[in-house]
């Protein structure tokens, strides 16, 4: 696929995006759908394997960039955002995706979430979430309904109400903020497509169902619902997430503002720094 | 007498403006030709609190206090015995003090220093605007023999951009200062000012090692702010743009450390600055840069520690985690500047290391080096650069971590077609595929391994000096008081080597022990509660049958006296 010939012709399907690894994914898991509709967007944005970089840190979704052909980072627990921010600021031509899932992005690594979102470097985040941990077999996540006693390590539930994500996000300023659904490939690709293509901080929520340890999850197919309307009003997106029954999908906010960039000066060679320190009579 | 060494400290309020009083003498001397050191030494409140400006001004190069102080001047007595374990006065000190400030201290009695009275605050009514600070500037000048054009010339220059109101006042301030020193008499002038061929640089220990990042080819920074460190990412912040970089003010330090390897896995050499809190918290994605094979420097200004510990002192106890802070077999680049112009050069040296072997790098600094400001002979430029060894495009069955003689693999940057591969924590093939083969996971280790043993670090691993049979052995800002130490006990016909070891790890043991050759007792000296570095030592190499520890915690730093009074000791040992 890289020969300086093919590269000449080079219109991409989406398997071309594929690697030739085996996921780690139970079969039926819900991210399967979100590698075949991320392909697809990437396919679809004519983007170039070599110019894209998917960064993830730990957990099952987390491991999605190695079974792509394009760049990968799959770092430590909880710090893909930093990861990701430091290459989108320092190679800004480059297409930056980070992903992960619930536990990385709300949990270990909740803090970065929130200052990625105020921040607004140049990035698409997609969020798997099953709502568990499944690479740890099966414990509660910060978005885990209270009452679920279904882990040996909260017996009795987890006395805490699930995080919101697309209410923290707002309240953390991201531009660009969307829920869409594993198993609604047009849609999910429709909206992994325009968070790619947006100019900023762009965060996508994906209910992908846990078939291991959620099982009940497979119920999902019945509760989501398209119904978010893109507003770049931010009391109108509060009050549609305020009726939101955490199964709406679609473009909640989208409100572009201008991306983090770094300071900029004059360029300067280092002698001329080094004048500073000097001291004659 | 004139002395080709004074040393003297400022103290008072803090606002009463000592740390500016300080510089304004520092670079006032350098102006003149002088080395110098100015350390600061200040209470933990943000604002106000008591504050000691403390100089050493100097005909030759000087990077260590001295033992005792010459001159002791008082803008007030705000809880100055805070600084009595650290402001030796003796019979030969002066102290000067303000009578209107009340009551002498017992210390300073006690400490049987001659006392004189200028009234600092009853002169400032003299002249609209004057300053007690400034006045001291012109009295100190003229009392040590500072060229008061030099003096003035500095003045102005700090001022320059405080308008000409404020410049006239400081100016008439030095006067008065000046003419305040008539009667009295000092134990010592300083010597004429050295013969200069080139100009002094005033620089401190953390902007030197943000130049010696910039020299070296660092061009992306991301930090939180932590002391002793901060002026280092504020240095950077300034000047990387100049250079088309950036530096990024993260979250935290979990943030600043996983930004600089996103930054360098995309090919820019990046750096950030830490003190020991944030470097505990960075340790997990140190082992990833190892893992991953992504260089990384992390610049730790070491301070007084465990946990929080004394934020604003130094102490040369993060060694143990810089050098072993890892979980698994993860071996690491360590490096110490030895002095504040070594910290150019060495973080230059620790960026250029990294680079070439694709692996973190540690730069233990510390706060002794690091907030110390010095009037120095400019450091050696040197051609240690940023060369990564680098997969080119249109690559067939590019394998990222392929089992390279020299361990060092080329890396295919994003932006490179047919060099895609997942970079990863988890052990891995040659071609980047995770596996959990022992197989797979022993021959990365290997091959990691490789990179230390077969790489030609040069001559740069230590600083050796002298070849006498006892050795002082030692790293890092200690070795600034040793070397001094040194060289008094060779002016009293004692010949002593000094050697300090800059790069910590991989420790040269061969070299290590041919520098040691003959040596029949050895003094270790490290500014540590534990012994950390005679720890390391011994887990590498047989130290001599006769081998001492100097080590002790901070905050009072080991000085040049401690150091002869160690030697001595086991000179005396050894011959009874």
């Amino acid at each position: 696929m890289n020969s300086a010939v093919e590269k000449q012709i080079r219109i991409l399907g989406h398997k071309d995006f594929k690697s030739d690894y085996k996921p780690v994914w139970c079969a039926g898991c819900g991210d399967f759908g979100v590698l075949n509709a991320l392909t697809k967007a990437m396919a679809a944005l004519e983007l170039e394997p070599e110019n894209v970089a998917m960064i993830a840190g730990i957990g099952c979704s987390s491991r999605i960039p190695a079974y792509t052909t394009v760049y990968g980072f799959h770092g430590v627990h909880g710090r893909a955002l930093p990861l990701a921010a430091g290459l989108a600021v320092s190679r800004p031509e480059l297409t930056v995706i980070a992903t992960g899932g619930d536990g990385d992005g709300f949990s270990i690594g909740g803090n970065h979430f929130l200052h990625a979102c105020r921040r607004n470097v140049n990035m698409t985040y997609l969020v798997m979430d099953n709502s568990v941990y499944g690479m740890t077999k099966g414990q509660a996540s910060p978005t885990t309904e209270c009452d679920w006693t279904g882990s040996k390590l909260s017996p009795q539930g987890t006395h805490q109400p699930p995080l919101q994500p697309l209410e923290l996000a707002l309240a953390a300023r991201a531009p660009f903020i969307a829920r869409a659904f594993s198993n609604s490939p047009n849609e999910l690709a429709r909206i992994m497509t325009e968070a790619i293509e947006f100019e900023g901080f762009a965060f996508v929520q994906i209910l992908s169902p846990c078939i291991t340890f959620r099982p009940e999850q497979l119920g999902w197919k019945k509760r989501v619902h398209e119904g978010f309307e893109p507003t770049d009003d931010r009391a109108a997106a509060f009050a549609a997430l305020s009726d939101d029954d955490g199964f709406t999908t679609g473009i909640l906010y989208r409100a572009p503002r201008p991306a983090f960039r770094p300071d900029q000066r004059d360029r300067v060679d280092i002698e001329t720094i080094e004048k500073h320190f000097e001291v004659r009579s | 007498m004139p002395s080709d060494s004074l040393s003297l400290a400022l103290i008072g309020s803090g606002g009463a403006g000592v740390m500016t009083a300080g510089q304004t003498l520092l670079d006032a001397a350098a102006t003149s030709g002088y080395y110098g050191l100015m350390t600061r030494a200040t209470g933990p409140q943000i604002r106000g609190g008591e504050a000691a400006a403390i100089l050493r001004l100097s005909t030759r190069p000087v990077e260590c206090q001295d033992d005792r102080l010459d001159l002791l001047v008082a803008l007030d007595w705000n809880k100055a015995e805070r600084f009595a374990d650290e402001l030796i006065l003796d019979d030969d000190s002066l102290v000067i003090a303000d009578p209107g400030q009340g009551e002498i201290p017992d210390w300073i009695h006690d400490s049987g220093a001659r006392l004189e009275e200028v009234p600092f605050d009853a002169l400032t009514k003299e002249v609209r605007g004057a300053r007690a600070n400034s006045i001291a500037v012109g009295l100190v000048g003229e009392l040590i023999g500072l060229e008061a054009t030099n003096v003035e010339a500095t003045v102005q220059r700090i001022l320059q951009n405080k308008g000409a109101k404020l410049i006239d006042a400081a100016l008439a301030s030095l006067k008065l200062g000046q003419v305040a020193a008539g009667d009295l008499s000092v134990p010592a002038r300083l010597a004429a000012e050295p013969e200069q061929d080139e100009p002094r640089w005033l620089i401190t220990g953390n902007e030197a090692a943000g130049l010696g990042a910039v020299r070296g080819g660092v061009r992306f920074c991301a930090a939180y702010p932590i002391t002793p460190s901060t002026e280092i990412q504020e240095w950077l912040a300034a000047h990387l743009p100049e250079f088309g970089g950036c530096l990024v003010q993260a979250e935290d330090e979990l943030a600043s450390i996983n930004m600089c390897l996103g930054a360098s896995f995309g090919g820019t050499p990046a750096m950030t600055a830490t003190s020991g809190p944030g470097f505990s918290l960075m340790v997990e994605a140190l082992g990833l840069a190892t893992q991953a094979e992504i260089p990384v420097v992390v610049v730790d200004v070491m301070r007084g520690g465990p946990s929080t510990g004394i934020p604003t002192r130094s102490e040369q106890a993060d060694l143990d985690i810089a050098v072993h802070g890892a979980h698994g077999d993860a071996p690491r680049l360590v490096l110490a500047p030895n002095s504040i112009g070594d910290c150019v050069t060495t973080t230059q040296w620790a960026v250029h290391l990294a680079e070439a072997l694709q692996t973190p790098a540690v730069v233990l600094s510390d706060q002794r080096l690091g907030q110390a400001r010095a009037a120095i002979a400019p450091p050696p430029s040197c051609d240690w650069k940023a060369q990564r060894k680098l997969a080119k495009a249109d690559l067939n069955d590019y394998r990222r971590f392929a089992d390279a003689e020299d361990g060092v693999s080329p890396m295919a940057l994003p932006g490179t077609a047919g060099g895609e591969y997942t970079a990863t924590g988890l052990s891995h093939m040659e071609s980047a595929r995770p596996s959990a083969s022992g197989m797979d996971h022993k021959r990365q280790l290997d091959k990691r391994r490789r990179k230390f043993e077969q790489f030609d670090f040069g001559q740069n691993w230590a600083d050796i000096d002298g070849d006498g049979e006892v050795v002082v052995l030692t790293w890092g800002s200690t070795t600034q008081p040793a070397r001094e130490a040194v060289a008094r006990m060779r002016a009293l016909g004692q010949e002593i080597r000094l050697v300090s070891i800059r790069l910590l790890s991989p420790l040269k043991v061969d070299a290590l022990d041919e520098a040691l050759t003959a040596c029949q007792r050895l003094l270790i000296v490290e500014q540590s509660h534990g012994g950390q570095f005679h720890r390391y030592l011994r887990s590498h190499i047989e130290l001599p049958a006769s081998t001492h520890l100097l080590a002790s915690p901070g905050p009072l730093n080991i000085g040049p006296g401690d150091i002869v009074a160690a030697i001595e000791k086991l000179t005396h040992e050894e011959a009874a």
